[in-house]
Formats: C-alpha cells, structure tokens, sequence
C-alpha cells in the first residue's frame, strides 16, 4: 500500500511502519472540490439529462430525479468520500482494509475505470476534431460537398444532410455494419493522440497539475453555459423550445421506465463506483468535513444539469423553428413556382389561406407537388442525447446561428473541458490502486509510469478509430458504463454495512469530522439506498434481457436511407458484450473466494493491517 | 400585360419564329427578386427585360467570339407575375432560325456570374430552368486549416509536457542530494504522531516534515 511521493520523490515506497511516508495533498480545499465537482460533472450532464428531461415531460422528471438524488447519490458520494479519506488509500487498498473478502471491489473499480477511460477520451478525440474544424469560414459541416465532375453535390451528402455526413462520413467514416472494420482513420488517431497527450500533460504531477488544471476545466463549462444562455434566449424559438422542455407531462410519473431512468441518471452522473472519488478524498486531511463535501458534490452537479438543460433546449428550440421555416419556405417556394404566383406574395402568415384556396381551384396540381407536412411539434419532438445532440444536432443548430464559428469554438471547448475533468477521475481510479498495490517499479519515476498507462490506453482505443469504431464505443458504453457500476456499488453497501459496520463506519467519521451522521444517513446506508440500487439493477437486468441487443447501422446502400438500419448484433459481438458487462465484476467473487482458500492469519500481505481493525 | 407580349412577338413574328411554338430550343428563366433582395428589390419591368435580353446577347457573343448578336435576337415570351418567362435565341444571319439549345446552354454557363450580378442576384434568384448552375470549385488549400490549429495545440502541449518533465528531473536531482539530512529528524517525530490515537498507524499519511508544512489541522 505503499504511499506515492510527489514530486521530487523518486519512488519512495516504504513498508508500513518502517520510514515516513509523504501522501500527495491538495493545496487547497477548493481543488480539491472543483476536482470532484469537475470530475461528477461530464458531458452526460450536457447532452443526457436534457434528453430525458425531454422524453419524460420535462417538470415532472425533477421530481424522481432530485428523490433519486437525495435517497441514493447522496449517501453513495457520502460514503465514498469517506471511506477514501479515512484509509487514505486508492480504491483497492481501501477494500482490502475494509475487509479482505471484499479486495474484489476495488479490482473492479479499477478496472471499469480503465475501460472507460479507453472509450471516453476517444469521445474527446472527436470533440477535438470538431473544435480543430470549427476554425474554417464556412464550417464543414453547413454545406454538402461537390463531387469530382463539379455537377452536383455528393450523394450521400444530399440525401442525408450536410451535418450527418460531416459525422458519419468525413469524421467516422463509419462502415455500413460492425463486421466490417474498415481501417484505421489517421486523422482520428491523430485528434486521439492529441487528446491522450492532454490528458497526460495534465496528469504528469498528480494532482499538482490536476489541481491546477481543474481551474480551468471546472470554472470554463459555467462559463460557457451562461454566454450560451444569455445568446440563445435572444433567438427565434427558444421560448417555444424551453416551454416544451419544461412543460411538465405529470402522467409520465405512472411509468416506472421514468423512476429506473432517474435512478440509473442520477447514479452514473456522479460517478461514484469509478474508485477516482475514493482516490482524490484519499489526499485529503484527515479532519476534512466530507458530510458537507458530499452534499455540495451531489447538489452541484444536479444542479450544473439543470442549469445546462435550459441553454441546450433554447437552441434546440430555435433549431427546431428555423427548420419549420424551411419547410414551409419549400412549400411556399413549390406553390409560387408552380402556379406562377408572384415572388413573395405568398408569406408564413397568409400561406394557409393561399394552400385552402389553390387547393379548391386545382387540387390535381396541388397534391403533385408533394408538399411536406410542416409542423413545429414534430420538429421539437426530434430529440437526440449523446453524441447525436452534440456532433448533429446542435452543429446543426451552430450554423445558423450569427458567428458560427466563435459558437462553434466555445461549445466543443467547453466539451472538451466537462470530458477531461472527467477522465482526471477516471485515470485516477486507475492509477492511484496501482501505485497503492505497488506494482510500480522502484526505478520507474512517477512520470512514466503514468506515461505507460496512458499509452496502453491509446493503443487499446485504437478500436474505435476503424471504420466500425463508432459501434464498438457504443457497445463498451452501454455494457461497460452501466451493470458492472451498479454491481460495485451494491458491494460498496454490503460492505460498509454488512462486513465494516454502520455503528463503527459512523464512529470513524465522528473521529474525523466531529460529529456523528445523523440517522437520515444511516437510515440511507442500511436501508433506502442498497434497496434502490437492488431494485434498479434488477430492472435493468430485466430490461435489458427483454430487448433483443440491436444498433443503429449507417448504410448508405439501405433502401430507407437515410434512416439508420437497425441491425442485431452477431453472436459474436454479443459474447464480447456480455463479458464487458460480466468480465469487470469477477474479480468480487474471485478474491472473496481466494482469501476464504487461503486464511489471512497465515500471511501478512503488504496492503493492510488487520489488526488495526478490533473486531 | 398583353400589349407587352404581342410587342415582343411582332418582330419575331415577321420572321415567322414563334417563341411559343419553339420551346425546345427555349429557356424557361424565373426569378426571385423580392425573395432575394427584400427591401432593396427593385420592380420588374420592360428596361428590365431590355437588360436582359442585353445581357444574353453580351453571353452569345462572348460564347461564339463574334459581335453578330443584337437584342432583337433575343426573344421573349410568356411572361407571368412570378416573374417568369421563356426566351430563344435567333441567329444574326437568319432571324427565322433559332440557335440550338446546347449552343445557348454553354453561353449561358460560361457568363452565368456576369448575368447574375447585372441583376444583383444569384444562381438560387436568377434560375435558367435546365441550365445546371456550376458549382464552385472547392478551395483546397495546401494544409487544410484543422491541420494548422492541430499542429498549435500539439506543439503546445509537447513543449508544456517536456518543460514539466524537465523540471521534475531537476527537482529530483535536487532533492536526492538535500534528503539525507532531515530523515532521521522525520522518523522521531514520525513516532510521536502514531501516539494520537489513531488506530491506523502510520498508514495515514504521516507527514514527511521536510517537505510538508505542519499545519495540516489548518489546512481548510
């Protein structure tokens, strides 16, 4: 468990009680909150919650959301702050001292947090794309393409729209199914080496330079939301898209998917079970107030969703007029071609009154046009989370607003900004248990040992830069970024409730911050939260089951293009699925089992000290 | 309205050609100049229709290099409120005869930039029903711009990354020489501090005194 000097210590690792140790420390309590509020606080927080915020009737969603928040992410954060800044170890030494039956928690930790830091540094991979285009007048993304001949626009291009095939052919290149790999795309593993670099540069000192670089990472998101709200409340429509946000739908309250989406938002928001909480409350001194830490956490990150949710729907609201304007500038274009009727006679106002009248006098005429069905519901209704709503729908949204391009800048810094706050927590959970574990190297300086890890994980995010790599993120997403958390979570609770102790876990907090939790939190550990988190997991389990595992294919050849095709995974995907989702989670039983095989008292491993536990 | 179109057809009807009756060798042109221009729009009329026909006479003379074309070559029928109209082109020598499609296309295309601005407006406004308009070339320039914005962030961090790791190699230079002093200094007062109580002894982050500043109780 050997503690890791900063800077100027070269690999110090002493043997427990035999020469002093110097643990990393924050420099102030602000880094260290901006860190976790930084690291709590991702893009999910941009582009997930205003979705569901949507789908499940805006209003109404609050409420399961904030009795998600109190009941379940409050005490979960609560806990992790804790345990980490009472052990002062990474994840896996905190488990291992918990109870060495439970060491299993803290590998899983760990390595869930290096699959996702694999597959989400290559989310910032692309915001870095967008933002390396974003200086060009016009953007690429706002005009199709011409082809060689010079006759035409590219027919992909024209088929779809300009925005989806900037994503999907001139960034992703994405292959039509995920059997096929196509090959590596340079231009992406340039943009991820670029992102990997940023990540390391910021993680060469620990958390000197993390603390120094969550200045600006934490702070620069807020920034950019208020100028984007006080910008997208001056345009046409926000108003109808922010009343259609917000309206809330109180009949939805019935649909217990509205409660599993809550609870699961409210749980991977804060990322908890990562292990990088544990790992950054773990520098902190030991009389920290972590009940307060917590609830600030919980509730700024909440609040940082809701706050993000009413710029993104403001400009998804003015997106959403322009398009219903242009689809009724078509029709009006068609009627005025069609029947010769003066230029500009026929305007938005008056345009039904002229449809009825044309339609009484030629209805043949008419009806050839084709004329499209313009309707702003239907244009509010077109929602999108995830990359969708960052890379198609709100550049789509960019290009029309006034100054595209400072727009267009400043949405993907913030991006990328909320992006690597996060991965600061998710490398952490990977890199603190391994130097806690000691499998560094005495010779090895620091520095490149995390060199090291962030090159395994550039190689291994060499995946998704093939032309099906979009598919794989999706899988590693959705299998890895969701059971195998819950999963952890759960034995978090078991744990300190069942194996610690909630009478002894509240006595250690009482010897670090004062006072004793009151019994809203014990109540919480023992009680509400584990029941919350059962019941979700088994939900989850039962809606996943029920759903055969499909994705969304983008093939140029199929005949509803451009619809995506929707296409089963084959069975060998779907194995690979299945051990991202199960694989992670072994080692919980695996190490309970192996320490039941072999008793503790015959030896004494390097990690803890079970006699400082009096049972 | 009608005055106007039995005007424009008397001459051609002296030569026996019927702009009506030769629509395949015809153009249909229809504008937008309300939709395009908005208050600056400007009305259609007759010297209007005089510039046009000026400005497609100017196009087949620079097409076929000869300055044979008059504006009573140019003929134009069928005029709407829209404003649309259909035009042919007759030949200088044989005002009966009307120059082939093909031949108007290419003039067209070939000054299509110059007729768009004599009307300030655009291939979208000013549309020649048949005549695809020529789509700009794209501007590709040696480095694209996104590499040059990749190759600023790049440098920067490169340079902020081998700085740092410079830095630390001097500070551990340092430090390795100034650390044999204070160790056995640390390790008496490192026992004092397991005397606190704390039943987790010195696993908790027992402070290296000569590095740390011993006010951890302040610190928040």
């Amino acid at each position: 468990m050997g503690e890791q000097g900063l800077t100027g210590r070269d690999g110090d690792k002493p043997e427990r009680a035999s020469s002093t140790e110097e643990r990393p420390k924050w420099d102030s309590k602000a880094q260290y909150l901006l860190t976790c509020i930084g690291f709590a606080v991702g893009v999910g927080n941009v582009w997930r919650f205003p979705y569901l915020c949507q789908i499940y009737g805006g209003g109404a969603f609050l409420i399961p959301y904030l009795i998600a928040l109190v009941f379940e992410g409050l005490p979960l954060l609560y806990l992790e702050l804790a345990i980490g800044q009472r052990l002062r170890l990474g994840s896996i030494g905190v488990w291992n001292s918990i109870s060495p039956y439970l060491g299993g928690v803290g590998v899983s930790s760990m390595v869930v947090s290096f699959l996702v830091s694999v597959f989400y540094n290559t989310l910032l991979a692309w915001v870095l794309w967008y933002f390396f285009h974003s200086f060009q007048d016009p953007l690429p993304w706002s005009q199709c393409p011409v082809n060689e001949n010079l006759t035409g626009y590219v027919e992909e291009c024209v088929k779809s729209t300009p925005v989806n095939y900037f994503w999907y052919r001139e960034t992703l290149n994405i292959s039509p199914n995920i059997e096929t790999n196509g090959s590596l795309h340079w231009w992406i593993i340039v943009c991820l080496g670029t992102a990997w670099l940023i990540v390391y540069i910021c993680f060469i000192r620990g958390i000197e330079t993390i603390g120094k670089a969550v200045y600006f990472t934490a702070t620069f998101p807020y920034l950019v939301l208020t100028i984007f709200l006080i910008r997208a409340l001056s345009l046409p429509g926000a108003t109808d898209g922010l009343i259609y946000l917000f309206t809330p739908k109180w009949e939805l309250l019935k649909n217990p998917q509205m409660w599993l989406d809550a609870s699961t938002q409210i749980f991977f928001s804060l990322s908890v079970a990562f292990g990088g909480l544990i790992a950054f409350s773990s520098y902190n001194p030991l009389d920290n107030d972590c009940e307060v830490d917590a609830v600030i956490v919980g509730c700024v990150n909440s609040a940082t969703s809701i706050y993000a949710s009413i710029p993104i729907f403001a400009i998804l609201g003015f997106k959403a007029t322009s398009n219903y304007n242009s689809c009724v500038e078509s029709n009006i274009l068609a009627l005025t071609n069609a029947f010769d009727i003066g230029d500009s006679n026929i305007t938005h106002t008056n345009y039904d009154d002229w449809f009825t009248h044309l339609n009484k006098t030629d209805p043949v005429s008419v009806s050839q046009l084709d004329l499209k069905e313009c309707d702003l519901q239907t244009f509010l209704d077109q929602s999108a989370s995830g990359t969708g709503l960052a890379f198609i729908v709100f550049t789509e949204a960019v290009i029309k607003m006034p100054g595209s391009q400072v727009w267009s800048v400043l949405f993907f810094v913030m991006l990328f900004s909320l992006g690597l706050s996060s991965m600061f927590g998710n490398l952490e959970g990977v890199l603190t248990p391994l130097h806690d574990l000691n499998m560094v190297p005495k010779w090895m300086p620091r520095e490149l040992f995390t060199a090291l890890v962030c090159l395994v994980c550039f190689l291994m995010a060499l995946i998704f830069t093939m032309g099906s790599g979009n598919y794989w993120l999706e899988i590693f997403n959705t299998y890895v970024g969701s059971v195998p958390f819950l999963v952890i979570a759960l034995f978090e609770l078991i744990g300190i409730v069942f194996f610690y102790g909630t009478e002894r876990f509240c006595k250690e907090i009482e010897f670090m911050t004062g006072r004793r939790p009151n019994l809203f939190w014990k109540v919480c550990w023992m009680g509400i939260s584990p029941l919350m988190l059962l019941v979700v997991f088994l939900a989850y389990i039962v809606v996943q089951v029920q759903t055969t595992p499909t994705y969304p294919a983008w093939n140029p050849d199929y005949v509803n293009f451009p619809r995506t095709e929707v296409q089963p995974y084959p069975d060998w995907v779907f194995a690979i699925c299945v051990l991202l989702a199960t694989v992670p989670v072994l080692p919980i039983p695996f190490v309970a089992l192996y320490r039941l095989a072999r008793p503790i008292t015959t030896r004494q491993p390097a990690n803890h000290n079970t006699t400082a536990f009096s049972e | 309205m009608f005055p106007l179109l039995l005007l424009l057809c008397l001459p051609p009807a002296l030569a026996a050609v019927d702009c009506v009756n030769e629509y395949r060798n015809g153009y249909q042109v229809r504008l937008s100049i309300k939709t395009a221009l908005g208050d600056q729009a400007y009305d259609w009329n007759e010297s209007e229709l005089f510039l046009f026909r000026a400005t497609i006479a100017f196009a087949m003379r620079k097409f076929t290099k000869t300055e044979a074309y008059e504006v009573s070559n140019i003929v134009v029928c069928n005029q709407t409120p829209r404003v649309s109209f259909w035009f042919i082109v007759t030949s200088p020598e044989n005002p009966a005869q009307a120059i082939s499609k093909n031949i108007v296309e290419q003039a067209v295309r070939e000054s299509r930039n110059r007729i768009n601005n004599a009307f300030l407006l655009t291939d979208k406004s000013l549309e020649f029903l048949g005549i695809p308009p020529t789509l700009a070339a794209p501007i590709n320039p040696d480095t694209p711009p996104w590499l040059i914005v990749f190759g600023v962030v790049i440098g920067a961090v490169c340079a902020g990354i081998v700085a740092l790791l410079i830095m630390s190699f001097v500070k551990r230079r340092r430090g390795k020489k100034a650390k044999e002093v204070p160790e056995e200094e640390d390790q008496a007062k490192g026992t004092d501090k397991a005397v606190t109580g704390e039943t987790f002894e010195d696993r908790n982050g027992v402070y290296n005194l000569g590095f740390a500043d011993d006010d951890r109780f302040t610190q928040l």
